[in-house]
């Protein structure tokens, strides 16, 4: 049979990139000249205008750490895959390992931003633990400023994302060297399931453990919860998934990976299905305990997001419900059915819901604790609208350098132990 | 149920079993069931069997579970026995949620495991005749219904071109009946086999 392996990018979806990224790019310029990004904040000019630095940082913070993590989850998936040594996802694993590329891109950025945040900028009402004045007098972050100081700060994040660019790295290297190696050589396999686990471990000390702690939970600094790294882990992790499930339906209507059925369809749609229950299950746990031990210091955190005695806090109380439907009770209603796991349609449908409902996730992670601060003239609508601008532009920059890996290699490993096994897979 | 006439195709293997499954069901004989070692993927589609409908069953039994759990709890701390419990709310469904967790999947579990016994006929006592002693154990043992249409010489054939390693006619009642396996003398009844 004729395999159409080599993908080429269509036009259509260049064009689209293109658009979606001019869109972001757009956005971006519209806040550093309303928005005055490196003032001092609370300086220059009066209500919702002297907070513009603050709307600025959060918006990119949102999306840089958002789309990292999600991009950064698709090498997770291969991993935890690899490590397993399941069979089934080789026929389409080469599109994770492409959109897993992103990460030598959006892991710059996103460190670009949160290093510029916390020494170029000013601002301070992101990360109050950054303002050295006001650490001083505040006993809990007196107590945290071990842990919670830039200096740390920096050397954490960097070496994050810089170990999460080389395990990936050295994986592609030997997925591609398999490619040309000889039929039945099995040094490529092992390797890359040693490389695997060592990735896992260090993601498992980062994304599951320290970096949401300094880079999201240290917003709401006087605030913690032991679930969060979980919590943020499951939100990324599954919203990765529905991307895959993306990339994957688009490169099967293309034509391409034809070895890839329903079945393989839906064992990703099971990965949604199971994943969406278990974010919502570290959800409810983090909100249940907390709601019933009724600790001040403890609710602070939910009172910002759902509001208390029935005044909502502006639209988060909205996202916050809206949330909960979206990233749960849909998924778990419409993809219950095998029928729905296997139905291309509704597979896509849920997917991109999924993604939307996470990224919402991740905004009311962020947004809520400095908006407060800001007060009610702050109008938090308008600054949701440029952060789904932000947003646009970093789809737009995933897409297209999904695209650009993917035409870097066959869509096939096809030295691959396992392939077989994927190739008849049966659910 | 009642006593009908078989004939019966035993392989030894899968890879044999398939092509025979399909091919039985391409000329038209009416398989009565295949009895595995082993669970088989595809098997049930290559029998041409429907879906189950023991998972819709399951969400009905979990939806009962729900609505029970719900209705009860609210029910009793609001109407019954109202508790002040550290200030919550009457109807404090956050405390509710792990309750109604637990009774629907208690629900549903034990509903499908209830229902697949019966579906499957399987309990204590209730016996079955699987055609062969070696169903089930190491043998792939597919017996084909005797109608008034079928010609039992060409079925043999056909099972014996098709790989079988055993083919024989017997008359087997296809209900269920009390009685014990390692009691069993109906097994052991007159058996006419023929040794491809």
């Amino acid at each position: 049979m004729a395999l159409k392996e080599q993908f080429e990018i269509p036009g259509g979806l260049k064009k689209w990139s293109y658009a979606l990224m001019g869109v972001g790019v757009l956005t971006l310029i519209l806040g550093v000249v309303f928005l005055h990004p490196f003032s001092a904040g609370h300086g220059e000019g009066h209500g919702a205008e002297a907070y513009g630095a603050t709307k600025f940082w959060m918006a990119l913070m949102h999306n840089g750490i958002f789309w990292l993590l999600v991009v950064a989850a698709s090498f997770f998936f291969i991993s935890a895959t690899t490590l397993a040594q399941a069979g089934w996802p080789l026929v389409f694993r080469r599109v994770p390992e492409a959109i897993s590329g992103g990460i030598n891109v959006l892991g710059p950025i996103a460190l670009v931003i949160l290093l510029g945040y916390v020494w170029i900028s000013k601002d301070h009402h992101i990360y109050h633990w950054k303002d050295v004045e006001h650490v001083k007098h505040d006993e809990k972050l007196l107590h945290k400023s071990g842990f919670l100081n830039p200096m740390f700060y920096t050397i954490l994040s960097v070496t994050a994302v810089g170990l999460w660019m080389w395990f990936r790295h050295s994986f592609r290297k030997l997925s591609l060297a398999e490619d040309l190696a000889q039929k039945g050589e099995r040094s490529h396999y092992w390797k890359s399931l040693a490389i695997a686990a060592a990735f896992l471990v260090t993601y498992g000390l980062t994304v599951l453990s320290t970096l949401p702690w300094m880079w999201l939970m240290s917003i709401d600094a006087h605030w913690y919860s032991t679930m969060y790294s979980w919590y943020t882990f499951a939100s990324s992790w599954v919203a990765g998934i529905s991307l895959i499930m993306l990339f994957v339906v688009y490169l099967k209507n293309q034509g391409y990976l034809e070895y890839v059925n329903e079945e393989h369809i839906h064992d990703i749609g099971k990965f949604m299905f199971a994943f969406s229950v278990f974010w919502t299950y570290l959800w409810f746990s983090q909100f249940m305990l907390i709601w019933y031990s009724n600790q001040p210091e403890e609710t602070a955190y939910f009172v910002d997001r759902l509001g208390y005695g029935g005044k909502g806090e502006g639209i988060f109380r909205g996202i916050f419900l809206l949330n909960l439907i979206i990233n749960f009770l849909a998924p778990l209603l419409i993809l219950m059915r095998r029928g729905s796991k296997r139905n291309y349609t509704v597979v896509t449908l849920m997917a991109v819901i999924i993604i939307f409902g996470h990224w919402l996730d991740f905004y009311q992670m962020i947004t809520p604790g400095p908006l407060k601060e800001l007060g009610k003239e702050s109008n938090s609508i308008s600054h949701f609208v440029f952060s789904l601008g932000v947003g646009a532009g970093f789809l737009g920059l995933v897409i297209f350098l999904t695209a650009k890996h993917l035409t870097k290699a066959p869509l096939l490993p096809k030295n691959h132990p396992l392939v077989k096994e994927s190739i008849i897979h049966h659910t | 149920m009642s006593v009908k006439k078989f004939v019966v195709g035993c392989f030894d293997d899968e890879k044999t079993l398939f092509p025979a499954v399909k091919n039985t069901r391409k000329a038209g004989y009416k398989i009565h069931d295949v009895y595995t070692p082993f669970p088989i993927h595809g098997l049930d589609h290559a029998m041409g069997l429907r879906d189950t409908s023991l998972h819709t069953a399951g969400f009905i039994y979990a939806m009962t579970g729900t609505t029970t759990a719900l209705t009860f709890m609210s029910w009793v701390f609001t109407k019954d026995w109202p508790l002040n419990i550290g200030g919550k709310p009457h109807l404090p469904l956050p405390a509710f949620i792990p309750i109604v967790f637990e009774l629907t999947v208690l629900c549903a579990a034990v509903g499908m495991v209830l229902t697949f016994c019966y579906l499957c006929q399987l309990a204590p006592f209730v016996t079955k005749d699987h055609f062969h002693l070696r169903a089930t154990d190491d043998l792939f043992v597919m017996p084909i219904e005797v109608t008034d249409k079928t010609n039992v010489e060409e079925v043999k054939a056909f099972f014996q071109n098709a790989g079988a390693v055993e083919v024989f006619e017997k008359e087997a009642e296809t209900g269920w009946w009390l009685g014990r396996y390692d009691k069993a003398k109906k097994a052991f009844e007159k058996e006419e086999i023929v040794t491809a």
